[in-house]
């Protein structure tokens, strides 16, 4: 446990995301979310101090070497293509958010979660549970090594099948900031044919959400490198809303 | 410069590997004074509970102090207080439960007060984006009336943001749609 914490330079208000940013929460394509998405209008939030703050839980969720090699969890190695993913946290003016905490968790090589309502036949890997995290560096940069996930069905339509995808989660560093998304992988066919990663309406938008292969990060005659930087919202410009 | 955020996706129905851990329902430590449970469940637009949804709090100590490293305010100085807890509503009824402490007023837009208060976040498979919401304290009416967030919620919609006493500590069942819908914001 740290003893010393130096204290964050953050701002005081953040920038307001404009339309499409994000995908609707209304999005029929995506049946599950029918009856889960608010009909009403949502209320404009002011930026007080409880959203310019955020928690960090660097301490409360201590995290330790192996968590971010979800290849060396278990006894035995996971079955499947061993790639890294790697990249930083940003914000939207390019600044490196370090001692940040990056979440992630996935299916395994074949498509199955380690979860108990995962009902898919396909094998589970004893040696694969499929979750990890770390916290960014200096430069923002995060790290993790594991396998390739493999696509699979869901209930969606009659025949909908996920691309491959890696969840993330990130705290950043206020409320504001706090972001969960999917990782993807380029190349995918299935792309074109999934509903949650289409729900976001501009193409240049779904690009943020695919990674790069990167062959100068590949470890020779080990693991292919994945490359994915996240960016989180930055702060206003011009300050309009005064946080106290 | 200013370059796009990278776009939200949903959580998932299977979160669980990943989010959760033993102590995350844990906003401040059980020997905190005034430590109580604030428990609630979370229902879609047919009245069911959404047994695969995430919630997450944040909030200021009594103090109106935060336990976070942002030079805004002072830092809390109440020991086992973190401010943050992470539940998933995975019981199978859609049930949440934090342990915390009520937090304290807090300074707003305009040299306003804000009633204690805490942010919830909702996550859930079928949710592509965070659903934000704001937990008030059905008790605190004096400071109710004049927080400037909820004077901005129309009326008929506020009682949606108020937590009820309960024994041990306060009710807040979050409605994603519906007759009932919650308050949601947009940050
Ligand atoms: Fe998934």
């Amino acid at each position: 446990m740290r003893s010393v914490q130096t204290r964050l330079d953050t701002p005081r208000s953040y920038m307001r995301e404009p339309g499409g940013a994000h995908p609707p929460l209304d999005c029929p394509p995506y049946r599950s979310s029918a009856l889960r998405h608010p009909k009403q209008p949502l209320v404009y939030l002011p930026h007080t101090i409880t959203e310019i703050t955020g928690p960090r839980l660097l301490s409360e969720l201590p995290v330790s070497e192996h968590d971010n090699d979800l290849t060396r969890q278990h006894e035995g190695e996971p079955i499947g293509e061993r790639i890294t993913v790697s990249g930083r946290v940003l914000d939207t003016e390019g600044r490196p958010l370090r001692d940040t905490l990056v979440e992630i968790w996935q299916a395994n090589a074949a498509g199955r979660y380690a979860h108990r309502a995962d009902r898919w036949p396909a094998p589970l890997d004893p040696n694969f549970s499929g979750a990890g995290r770390c916290v960014t560096g200096e430069d923002g940069r995060y790290r993790f090594t594991t396998i390739k996930p493999g696509a699979y069905p869901w209930g969606n339509s009659e025949n909908a099948w996920r691309p491959a995808h890696i969840h993330f989660s990130l705290l950043g560093r206020a409320f504001v900031q706090r972001l969960v998304t999917q990782m993807y992988f380029p190349g995918d066919e299935l792309l074109a044919l999934d509903p949650i990663f289409n729900s976001v309406a501009e193409a240049k938008a779904r690009e943020r959400m695919l990674s790069r292969l990167s062959i100068e990060r590949t470890q020779p005659h080990w693991a292919l490198a994945y490359e994915f930087d996240v960016y989180l919202r930055g702060p206003q410009a011009t300050p309009f809303e005064e946080a106290h | 410069m200013s370059l796009p955020t990278t776009p939200s996706q949903t959580v998932g129905p299977f979160f669980a590997i990943g989010l959760p851990w033993e102590g995350g329902p844990l906003a401040a430590a059980a020997d905190v004074p005034g430590a109580m449970r604030i428990r609630g469940t979370v229902y879609d637009g047919a009245g069911t509970p959404v047994s695969d949804a995430l919630v997450e709090t944040w909030q200021a100590d009594p103090e109106g102090r935060f336990a976070d490293l942002h030079g805004h305010g002072g830092p809390s100085a109440l020991a086992g207080f973190r401010g943050f807890a992470r539940c998933g509503a995975e019981q199978g009824d859609g049930s949440f439960e934090i342990r915390t402490v009520k937090p304290g007023c807090l300074p707003g837009p305009h040299g306003a007060r804000q009633a204690p208060h805490i942010d919830v976040s909702v996550f859930a498979r079928g949710l592509l984006h965070r659903c934000v919401t704001r937990m008030y304290f059905a008790d605190e009416h004096e400071a109710n009336a004049a927080d400037p967030v909820l004077a901005s919620v129309p009326a008929a919609r506020r009682e949606t943001l108020l937590a009820a006493p309960i024994d041990g500590g306060y009710r807040f069942d979050i409605h994603l749609q519906g007759l009932k819908e919650t308050v949601f914001f947009a940050l």
